[in-house]
């Protein structure tokens, strides 16, 4: 078990990662996963807020057991390795506003950092711009980073508060099995949620058992590698540190030829599954999810990871993006394969601003 | 004369305790750094960090909490 570990923590701890999530990622689409979207934490998060009825897109809702996977398997590894710590407390409001934005930015784009390299993969050309996007999102987290930005310290605090993650997402899991009905329609009638998509990409998906140990094994080995697809590109501009880069290469090689395999690999920027060809729109989207993520301290899987080792502060970002892709949805701020939502592009604008300010003003003592 | 210091980055998100102990080794040139962290994510980057920038590492664990990192060069 030790062996296992130290292997994990070490340079090539990110490289199996990748190329696990590069491999099983396209072959969830071919069980039915939605095309390019084998796995993606904001869209999956949105669906979940879908079918909680946070949002009523009818489209883009459903209980994903991949995430509930990712963060039973980090919960699992984190037990296992004596990694799991009750913390939080590190501006847990800020961090529920960075997770709403993240997501936002992230729905205009129509993806989160995972699904940017996972649509390049299968050659979908309109995650050029977006991968763009969120270098520069980092890039500009990066120069907060270095002007003094951070959330502050967070603190041990109560088992109770590493627990709500995990015991959420068992309820999910629940939820999603025993497919109940809450609400009362004008009649009396039962209807949702829990809401299920009959068509669109929240109808599309692989099959549960699969789902669920594709995102425990992930889970699980992510905790161990820290894989991060924001740290990536972060860590080797300002610690010229390779570590996690080496990890979102593997996994766009892998997905690339597990995609040609697959012959899921179709070249172009028409025509392409879950996804607009709006260059500036795809590129914004990305600049503020980057942004907000960097500001976090790491990329969606990463949070989710964090989640369920014992960091209240990453669940607190989580819920942000639940809450976040319920604005998306509500407030028309979400793109669709028909371009960008009539008011994504000004929501985008408003969060750089905002996000902006935070980033300029948040500091703390860092040194003792 | 070789120089001390202790830099204390607990509690700290990433990538601060790594982007904290890379800026105080450029600054310290020569000596030793003992880093204080209480995250096992921060461990590995400050260690990896440091001897990505020429210093030794050594890891040493005070209490459930709080892992002692000590660069040397």
């Amino acid at each position: 078990m030790h062996a296992i570990s130290k292997f994990l923590t070490s340079r090539w701890g990110p490289i199996l990662t990748g190329i696990v999530v590069g491999v099983l990622a396209p072959l969830l689409v071919k069980f039915g996963n939605p095309g390019n979207m084998g796995i993606c934490v904001a869209c999956f998060n949105r669906d979940i807020a879908g079918a909680l009825g946070i949002h009523r897109a009818a489209t883009v809702q459903y209980i994903r057991p991949e995430i509930i996977g990712f963060v039973l398997g980090a919960l699992v590894a984190a037990l296992l390795f004596r990694e799991f710590k009750p913390r939080g407390g590190s501006s847990p409001l800020i961090r529920f506003l960075l997770g709403m934005f993240a997501m936002i930015g992230a729905l205009v784009f129509l993806g989160c950092p995972w699904r940017a390299y996972l649509r390049l993969s299968g050659g979908d050309w309109n995650a050029i711009p977006g991968i763009l996007g969120l270098f520069a999102g980092i890039g500009l987290g990066i120069v907060f980073l270095k002007r003094g930005f951070s959330l502050g310290r967070s603190r041990p605090t109560s088992p109770v508060a590493a627990w709500v993650m995990p015991v959420f997402v068992v309820v999910l899991l629940a939820l999603l099995l025993i497919a109940p009905l809450f609400g009362r329609d004008a009649d009396g009638n039962p209807v949702g949620p829990i809401f299920f998509s009959q068509s669109g990409p929240g109808s599309l998906h692989a099959p549960l058992l699969i789902s669920l140990a594709a995102g425990l094994l992930i889970g699980f080995l992510a905790q161990r590698s820290r894989f991060c697809t924001v740290g990536a590109l972060r860590d080797v501009v300002l610690l010229r540190d390779m570590h996690l880069l080496n990890g979102v290469i593997a996994l766009l090689v892998a997905a690339f030829l597990t995609n040609l395999a697959l012959g899921q690999f179709k070249p172009g920027f028409e025509g392409q599954p879950v996804a607009h060809t709006n260059l500036l729109w795809n590129f914004g989207g990305m600049v503020l999810a980057g942004l907000a993520f960097t500001l976090a301290g790491g990329c969606p899987g990463r949070q989710v990871f964090l989640s369920g080792e014992g960091d209240a502060d990453a669940a607190i970002f989580v819920f942000g993006m639940l809450a976040g892709a319920g604005v998306a949805h509500t407030f028309s701020l979400a793109s669709s394969p028909a371009g960008p939502g009539a008011y994504g592009p000004a929501a985008v604008v408003i969060g750089l601003v905002l996000l902006s300010i935070i980033g300029l003003t948040m500091r703390e003592t860092r040194s003792a | 004369m070789s120089e001390k210091k202790t830099l204390d980055v607990r509690g700290l998100s990433c990538p601060e305790p790594a982007m904290l102990t890379r800026e105080a080794l450029i600054k310290l040139v020569k000596g030793t750094l003992i880093v204080l962290t209480d995250s096992a994510t921060s461990r590995n980057n400050i260690e990896r960090t440091g001897k990505l920038a020429g210093w030794s590492a050594e890891v040493t664990q005070d209490d459930e909490q709080t892992y002692r990192i000590k660069l040397t060069k």
